[in-house]
């Protein structure tokens, strides 16, 4: 049982935090019809993690957001600026910038010395999730032991402050989120900054996808903002309701997904184990699946009203 | 007062924005080349019932919208009460299109009528039972009262226009905005919007409405704006609501068969 304290119980608590922190601002994304937000703030997450390292030597949670967060809004400039300029639809002129600006990264981290930290390719896809142990432990006793906690790896308490970010973030600005996410027009008549506050969601899509970047890889970040919510949102109709249940789809998929991967292998009678970003990935879109067949609200407006 | 000042320094000659509800100067919006709407001009007198009316693409909406700031505006002003509507936002309240939202948006028909609340309730006050009941009472007056509890997206259309207009009169404005309150609703629906309409005019309230039937314009409202782009007219429909006024708004597109069959002001 200590092994799973220090090879299994820290990396869950990783997994669980960061895609809880992805699926809040998801919510709000996704009932905008900007999911396609969650996959460029994602993707253009790395150049601006690669630059702020090259620019301050280190991979510090501060500097890290910063540049994700700075790289968020020259994205986001960039796609009406193209948009605008160029007349282009806004799914191709989102698909242009993050594209372009993610393979920008690649190149940039391929050329960059950093071997003392640890930033690479592979890592920015599928993070390190199964890396992250807490060598420290002895067993669950560790977890009052504050000379054990102190070796805990950083990227635990990253994730949890930026699920908690995520918490106050949403019920803080519920009210204006929800006024501005149904009726725009409408927000803006009651003098709602309805701009700063879109700036403001991305933003916070951004902190979110950054905390749970290096520890869970872009893949698993890609799919925890999209994910959960639109399983919640096929299984509810308040929206309260829907949030708070995307958070516990979000944890559960993080949770299962990584025993899956570690044990699921062995279970099967191999001796191997899988990804386990890739696992909770899939695990949550098989959940999805499931709520799109069986889930009591999957009909859509326009359809015959149940009664 | 201020207005005053801002519309002589650009050379023009104004009443006093003081007079109406609302007062619209030199009002330009462009969505692209051709400007949507150009130098438009209104004045809502207190407690008038107005009609903007014209065809299709004239810049009805993207008016109420501009004026509004929901929308940005190359230049002009509008002022409401006099005051630029930062200051007075409590007392004005807007019904968007009722097609410019996803009603499969998850949530139900009184948060709806409660997001009307928002200047009282701000971020974080929690809703109270005062709240609740204004948010009823506002539901009861459009005959919404029993439907409280339903899901927005299992509304009707004539439903979904009664819970806009129920949320309006939640923020207990003076002055009610309404984009195309009448489009595609049941004759039901339309009867009893235009009796709330009434009713707010009679407690000495505004109503501006974008509105598409020109054979109700004179049953349902006292004044009324033609526009094209520009407005070409506005006044008491007495006045206003002319043979000539409707075929310089219409172009040819208005047979003029048609035009003989509405109640017209005087020629």
């Amino acid at each position: 049982m200590s092994d799973f304290v220090v090879l299994s119980l820290v990396p869950m608590g990783i997994g669980a935090f960061a895609a809880v922190a992805c699926a809040l601002p998801g919510n709000f994304l996704i009932l905008r019809r900007q999911a396609l937000i969650g996959d460029a703030i994602s993707h253009v997450v790395l150049p601006g993690i690669v630059a702020a390292f090259l620019v301050t030597g280190t991979v510090a949670a501060l500097p890290m957001l910063a540049g994700a967060a700075g790289a968020a809004v020259v994205a986001v400039l960039l796609i009406e600026a193209i948009r605008r300029l160029g007349r282009i639809e806004p799914g191709a002129a989102m698909g242009v910038v993050f594209t372009a600006m993610f393979a920008g990264g690649v190149l940039l981290l391929e050329r960059s010395d950093t071997s003392s930290v640890h930033l690479d390719v592979e890592h920015a896809l599928y993070g390190n999730l199964e890396s992250l142990i807490w060598l420290d432990a002895t067993g669950w006793s560790s977890l009052l032991d504050s000379e054990a906690l102190v070796g805990l790896p950083p990227e635990l308490l990253r994730t949890a402050v930026a699920c908690g970010a995520m918490i106050l973030f949403v019920a803080l600005l519920w009210r204006p989120l929800k006024i501005s996410t149904f009726d725009e027009g409408y927000a803006r008549s009651l003098g709602v900054r309805t701009v700063p506050l879109g700036l403001a969601l991305v933003v916070a899509a951004a902190v979110a996808a950054v905390a749970a970047f290096d520890a869970v890889g872009s893949i698993l970040v890609i799919a925890m903002f999209i994910c959960p919510p639109a399983t919640a949102r096929l299984m509810t109709n308040r929206l309260e309701r829907q949030v708070l249940l995307s958070a516990v789809i979000a944890a559960v998929a993080a949770l299962a997904g990584y025993v899956f991967a570690g044990y699921g292998p062995l279970w099967l009678g191999r001796a191997d184990a899988v990804s386990a970003a890739g696992m909770i990935a899939t695990i949550s879109g098989l959940m999805l699946g499931v709520a799109c067949v069986a889930a009591p609200h999957r009909r859509r407006a326009g359809e015959p009203a149940a009664g | 007062m201020k207005a005053i000042k801002l519309a002589a320094s650009e050379g023009r000659a104004v009443h006093p924005a003081g007079e109406g509800a609302l007062v619209v100067r030199g009002l330009t919006v462009s969505y692209g080349e051709a400007p949507a709407v150009f130098s438009a001009d209104l004045t809502v007198p207190e407690g008038s019932m107005t009609a903007i009316v014209g065809p299709n693409g004239a810049g009805k909406s993207t008016l109420l919208k501009a004026a509004l700031g929901v929308t940005p505006r190359l230049s002009g002003q509008a002022h409401f009460f006099g005051e630029p509507l930062g200051q007075v936002r409590r007392r004005v309240a807007y019904v968007p299109q009722r097609a410019s939202v996803d009603w499969d948006f998850p949530t139900r028909v009184l948060d709806v009528v409660l997001m009307g609340l928002w200047r009282d309730l701000g971020l974080l006050r929690p809703v109270r039972a005062r709240h609740r009941q204004a948010a009823l009472d506002a539901l009861a007056r459009v005959g919404m009262a029993d439907l409280s509890d339903r899901q927005i997206g299992q509304l009707s259309g004539g439903q979904q226009q009664r819970v806009f207009l129920a949320r309006s009169l939640a923020q207990g404005a003076d002055l009610y905005l309404l984009d195309e309150p009448f489009a595609g609703v049941d004759a039901a629906t339309e009867r009893a919007i235009i009796d709330v309409l009434k009713a707010l005019r009679d407690e000495g309230r505004t109503v501006v409405a974008v509105h598409h039937d020109l054979s109700t314009v004179a049953d349902y409202f006292d004044r009324v704006a033609l526009m094209n782009v520009r407005v070409i007219t506005e006044g008491p429909v007495a006045d206003a609501f002319t043979r000539e006024a409707l075929q310089e708004a219409y172009g040819g597109r208005l047979a003029t068969v048609q035009i003989d069959q509405l109640r017209l002001g005087a020629t």
